[in-house]
């Protein structure tokens, strides 16, 4: 408790803020189970959901972007025999995270309004229990609570797949679950590992510690296959493709948009921190991954006819630059990273959701079936139009942003990759244009299409401001990330000398 | 002192009665309040300490613990028994005082500090269940066959761990493991006590269906019935881990070579168990081989031979006992006039009896040990306590395990929930079996999410 004051400053509000949020759609979940009714099941889920936004903007006005501790700190013992407690809190890696997962979900449920017909109220109940363990994820300070967030996340992601999947779920569901847990059960033993070192579970206590080197190199090998599978990164991405396709449209988001962001959050809070020494000497070959992905996500994207397939593989090449900043160790490069991640999320979310749209009026994914919008649904082509040149980073939107500040960060490491990552954004531009000219004048035949309903304008919408507002003002985002990830690289710093 | 146990004998010696009467259908009615008697007395005996029989037979928290959950899993079987259709009626009475025969063996296994009660009493145990198995409506020959290959591999693993004994005995002159404690750590790091004890410990081995003596499990739990075969993959367990656990701890600080055995058995019984596994069809071999499989896992808390590792494989055991009965719940529910249940027939599970898809999927998803559920709990608790001892090695083959058991416990919720079935008539739960389901699944949930209490009780019993 005392070493706790260190690093973490104690929530200072008079109700545990971060609890609340987690634990909310837990709790909507739980009440969904004793309804009846679909109207007012998916009510609930989304009233659940809507009023968790709201409460984690209470964090955000009251979040100090002065201190690089940990905020908002709660600490209760959980299992004393072990050492292992509940403890939360977070920082300015994680505080958009949360922003953005609390934004998404009640966005998801709307999406979902007409799309899932059978099995609502399961659905409902996945997608709040989904929410719980990932707001649980990005606060755990705790390895066992980390651990248990972040597993306690593929069972509803399972049956998110595998119940209102496509056609091919049952391979995609079963692909995803198995890849991903290959990969956790590395990261249980790497954290066991370095319990039994430091002897405790904290987060935290274990950053910056002495380790030798060799434990350092073996710890990160675990550390990175949990990671590197969940980002994913190159070769390790089989299993996205197959799940980002099958899944129903706010599985898909929910997968772009948080899940693959634990990868790269992981990276940043474990990997960096625990294993400094490893961390740069394997970045060299995590660049080269990311590298890889970034020009093999572009290739594949550009003979894809099956527009989520497209959107899935680009994710890797996006993925792939957040990665680049990651394993660069500048501060631009993790700002970057960062701004990547929540970049990739809101707009390749955003694509995810256009998707779904046109799905439901055409039933089909295919890019010719849904070619030639231009005239019959125009306000879709607007927004559609906005996502995709976002998604190659077209200045003045939010991914350019996140791409240069990835760009100057690896420039100033290494030429040779910075060049190799410029031909992977033309490649990106290569590719969403050609998606994009085939949607909007692909066809030149009459259909008839319904333009969007109002419920899905309020679903885009606040995406799209996202995208405009943070690639032409950055700063405040910037700002508030800032002074973790200075601490985070002077703290490296002493410990590689 | 002993009310467990007597309350236990009383049990069976009643339905002994009611097998001899004629009227038969009230045995069942009896047997519920009759079982939960049984488990209050267990548990409200937890704190009692003493000895008996000249010190063969010792009462302490740790045999009180196991006595305990012993009542209580054969507490949850006899209340399974609720659909029974696979026993002749004509039997019923029988069959429960056979149950309970066997659970009043185990009761006395647990406090046995001596090795000639060791042995009576895991016979008792064990004769019951060579009765039981037989016992099996509308089959052919299975379940003949499946009970002479128990009665055979039980009275081989027997005979094994006799000879062990008798150079137990040969080395310690004594046949108190008190006695035994003084001498055997002496000669652990002789082919002698290493051998004598891993003989011994065969006797148990073969009722966890650990590698080398696992073989009869697959073929006896398709043989027999499916509610006895519940009882035997469950119930008997909790007594063979006590009693491995009270046995390694004979050798406590000089058991290198003892270890290095037992990390070989662990990691062969879980690989070969979990690659089994992967390719059966029919649930209760599938449960077989995943319980080879996690006799390896248990065994890991055993050779850290440590008070940490000792606690966790008891709350293993528990949870273990838990989880299992989940999914064998369902099966018993299932199965359709007594027959075996396959792969195939759990399709579709989710829309006929939403409540069974889903007492399936924690039973599963808690065997595959995934968060928050008690199976990821407690092997966090193995796996930790094997690496604190520095057995890096069976972590590593452990945790690769648990990565290959996924698939085929993911299989059992694959098909219960992804494939839809053409006929779904939906299956009819009374009031009874409802609740049944919502206890599994809370105990299940509530050892993943709140291990503290049971935690430290286990922890003082070691």
């Amino acid at each position: 408790m005392m070493a706790l004051h260190k690093y973490l400053i104690m929530n200072t509000l008079c109700y545990p803020i971060l609890s609340i949020v987690i634990f909310l759609p837990l709790a909507g979940a739980i009440l969904l189970l004793f309804m009846r009714g679909e109207r007012s099941i998916k009510m609930t889920a989304l009233i659940t959901a809507a009023i968790n936004f709201p409460l984690s903007l209470i964090i955000y006005s009251g979040f100090d972007i002065g201190t690089e501790k940990f905020q908002f700190g709660e600490f209760a013992p959980w299992i004393p025999a072990y050492n292992i407690n509940y403890v939360l809190g977070i920082d300015g890696i994680t505080i958009f995270l949360i922003l953005l997962t609390t934004l998404l979900a009640p966005l998801c449920i709307l999406c979902s309004w007409t799309a899932i017909e059978r099995r609502v109220k399961e659905f409902m109940f996945c997608i709040l229990i989904m929410e719980t363990a990932m707001i649980g994820v990005f606060c755990a300070l705790d390895f066992i609570l980390f651990y248990v967030f972040w597993e306690a996340m593929l069972i509803p992601m399972y049956l998110l797949i595998a119940i209102w999947g496509g056609p091919n779920k049952d391979y995609a569901s079963i692909k995803f679950f198995i890849y991903t847990l290959f990969g956790s059960v590395f990261l249980l033993v790497a954290i066991i590992a370095v319990y039994l070192t430091t002897g405790t579970f904290s987060i935290p206590d274990a950053m910056f510690r002495d380790y030798g080197f060799s434990f350092q190199l073996w710890v990160f090998l675990a550390f990175a296959i949990a990671f590197a599978i969940k980002v994913p990164m190159f070769p390790f991405h089989t299993w996205l493709p197959a799940a980002h396709t099958e899944a129903p449209t706010a599985g898909s988001v929910f997968l772009a948009s948080v899940l693959l962001k634990m990868g790269t959050y992981g990276f940043l809070r474990f990997c960096l921190p625990i294993t400094p020494k490893a961390s740069v000497f394997f970045g060299p070959y995590m660049i080269a991954l990311s590298v890889i992905g970034i020009i093999y996500g572009g290739f594949v994207c550009l003979s894809q006819t099956d527009m989520k397939k497209l959107i899935a593989y680009s994710s890797v090449a996006h993925m792939g630059f957040a990665t680049l900043g990651i394993f660069s160790f500048t501060v631009f490069g993790w700002e970057g990273a960062l701004l990547q991640m929540l970049n990739h999320g809101v707009t390749t979310g955003a694509l995810f959701l256009c998707v779904g749209i046109v799905y439901e009026r055409t039933h089909s994914r295919e890019i010719y079936d849904n070619a030639g919008l231009g005239k019959i649904m125009p306000a879709y082509v607007g927004f559609f139009g906005l996502f995709s040149i976002s998604s190659f980073a077209f200045p003045g939107t939010n991914n350019f942003v996140g791409e240069l500040y990835v760009l100057i960060g690896i420039f100033s490491q290494s030429k040779l990759a910075g060049f190799f990552s410029i031909v992977g954004a033309l490649l990106a531009a290569a590719y969403m244009l050609r998606l994009l000219k085939q949607i909007v004048w692909g066809r030149e035949d009459k259909r008839e299409i319904a333009d969007m309903k109002a419920r899905e304008v309020i679903y885009l919408l606040p995406l799209a401001l996202f995208v405009v507002w943070m690639g032409l003002f950055p700063r405040p985002f910037v700002q508030v990330i800032e002074k973790t990830l200075m601490n985070l690289h002077s703290q490296m710093n002493i410990f590689l000398r | 002192m002993i009310l467990p146990e007597l309350s236990t004998l009383i049990f069976s010696i009643v339905f002994l009665f009611l097998s001899l009467g004629k009227k038969k259908d009230s045995a069942a009615l009896l047997a519920k309040p009759l079982s939960i008697i049984i488990l209050g007395i267990s548990l409200t005996g937890i704190l009692a300490n003493g000895e008996l029989f000249s010190g063969a037979y010792r009462i302490d928290l740790f045999s009180q613990i196991f006595k305990a959950v012993i009542a209580y899993g054969f507490c949850l079987v006899i209340f399974m028994l609720d659909r029974q259709n696979e026993i002749e009626e004509a039997y019923f009475p029988e069959y429960i005082m056979f149950l309970g025969f066997s659970a009043l063996g185990l009761m006395m296994l647990v406090s046995s500090v001596e090795l000639i009660s060791i042995v009576i009493a895991l016979e008792v145990s064990s004769y019951s269940l060579y009765v039981i198995i037989p016992l099996r409506k509308g089959q052919a020959t299975v379940q003949i066959e499946a009970s002479v290959k128990y009665l055979f591999f039980g009275a081989i693993s027997t005979g094994i761990m006799l000879f062990g004994m008798s150079y137990i005995y040969g080395i310690a002159k004594s046949t108190f493991l008190s006695d035994i404690l003084k001498v055997l750590p002496g000669v652990m790091n002789q082919p002698i006590g290493v051998f004598a004890l891993i003989l011994t410990l065969t006797g148990f081995f073969f009722k966890l269906s650990l590698f080398p003596m696992h073989f009869w499990a697959p073929d006896i739990y398709e043989g027999a019935s499916n509610t006895t075969t519940t009882f035997i993959a469950t119930v008997p367990k909790i007594g063979a881990a006590a009693l491995l656990i009270r046995m390694t701890m004979l050798a406590s600080a000089s058991g290198a070579q003892l270890v290095n055995i037992l990390i070989v058995l662990a990691a062969v019984s879980m690989t070969l168990g979990n690659l089994v596994g992967l390719v059966q069809k029919d649930i209760k071999r599938l449960l077989a081989y995943s319980g080879i499989a996690h006799a390896g896992y248990l065994l890991m808390g055993v050779l850290a031979l440590s008070k940490d590792g000792y606690a966790a494989a008891i709350y293993y055991i528990t949870i273990y006992l838990f989880m299992n009965l989940a999914c064998f719940y369902v099966l018993v529910l299932l199965s359709k006039d007594g027959k075996n249940v396959v792969l195939d027939d759990l399709v579709g599970l989710s829309r006929r009896a939403p409540l069974l898809a889903f007492t399936l999927a924690v039973g599963a998803f808690s065997l595959a040990g995934i968060p928050p559920t008690g199976g990821f709990t407690g092997k966090l608790f193995l796996f930790m306590s094997a690496f604190r001892e520095g057995h890096l090695a069976i972590v590593i083959i452990g945790a690769v395990n648990t990565a290959i058991s996924i698939f085929y416990y993911l299989n059992l919720v694959r098909m219960s929930y992804s494939k839809e079935a053409e006929s779904a008539d939906p299956i009819q739960l009374t009031f009874n079996e409802k609740a049944l389901c919502y206890i599994f699944i809370f105990l299940v949930l509530y050892m993943g999410i709140v291990p503290f209490g049971l935690l430290d009780i286990f922890r003082l019993a070691v």
